[in-house]
């Protein structure tokens, strides 16, 4: 019962902030929106048990992709930006586009739901000795240690890439 | 209320997806747009941690891990083209970039 009444309290933070995201005229609501709805995806890890990654969405998006959007926002000047018209000439295109694809989802997630009877419960938890962060770790350098390695040289290129993006003479 | 299945996880989910594409296709701020693709990763991420619960099993998880790494190598460097762009062509507005287009 307060599972229910949690998840229907993050789906409404989670869609709400999304939606306002995606609708807001001025960039910083949008980023503040967009912050609300992480934050409501961080309390749907948290009631999945998946509390590793809940500290990781908090601590990396919220704490760190969020200030990354403020700081671009705040140096470059948006007001313009503002001022003019928001949404694209595309848009009542990409609306019917989005229409379709909208059905063809809930078709599946509704053939789904009975065809690989997902729609039950998850089974309890098997009560297992070492925590999430534990059972994460264990998998990740063992069985997914090469992904790992190379996820690892991407942010290198990441950082990299930035930097050089962001230079004056490159 | 009924219980909370692995269903309503999923067709969260797939809302969230579809918000996020709608932001992308329709917006012109260039930040916005960056922004619904960070969206558009969550959803996959929150459909990731469905399974991964549903099943019992880590392995979803470790795949959350490796989007959130992507989604931020993404909004990094992202940003920095942001930054180059507005250095040469003062406009954050997706649609007035079309050097490209003839």
């Amino acid at each position: 019962m307060t599972d229910a009444l949690f998840f229907y309290l993050f789906a409404v933070l989670v869609l709400g902030g999304a939606i306002l995201t995606v609708t807001q005229r001025s960039a910083v609501h949008s980023a503040i929106s967009l912050a609300v709805s992480l934050i409501g995806v961080a309390g749907l890890y948290l009631l999945q048990q998946a509390e590793f990654l809940f500290a990781v969405q908090i601590v990396l998006y919220v704490g760190g992709i969020m200030v990354l959007f403020l700081f671009v926002i705040m140096l470059v000047n948006l007001d313009q930006a503002a001022k003019q018209r928001q949404f694209n000439r595309q848009r009542w295109v990409a609306l019917l586009c989005v229409g379709a694809v909208a059905v063809e989802v809930a078709y599946f997630v509704r053939k789904g739901a009975s065809a690989f009877q997902i729609a039950k419960t998850p089974a309890a938890a098997a009560v297992s000795q070492e925590g999430n962060t534990e059972q994460i770790a264990n998998v990740l350098f063992s069985q997914y240690l090469l992904p790992f390695e190379i996820a690892s040289v991407l942010l290198l290129v990441a950082v990299v890439g930035s930097v050089v993006m962001a230079k004056k003479r490159i | 209320m009924g219980p909370i299945t692995t269903t309503h996880y999923l067709a969260l989910s797939a809302t969230l997806l579809l918000i996020g594409t709608i932001g992308v296709l329709t917006r012109r701020n260039i930040v916005i747009i960056l922004m619904s693709i960070e969206l558009i990763l969550n959803a996959v991420n929150i459909n990731l941690i469905a399974f991964s619960h549903y099943w019992q099993n880590v392995d979803g998880q470790i795949f959350a891990i490796f989007v959130i790494t992507d989604a931020v190598a993404e909004a990094a460097v992202g940003l920095g083209i942001l930054i180059a762009l507005f250095r040469n062509k003062e406009t954050v507005l997706a649609d007035e970039v079309d050097l490209l287009k003839w």
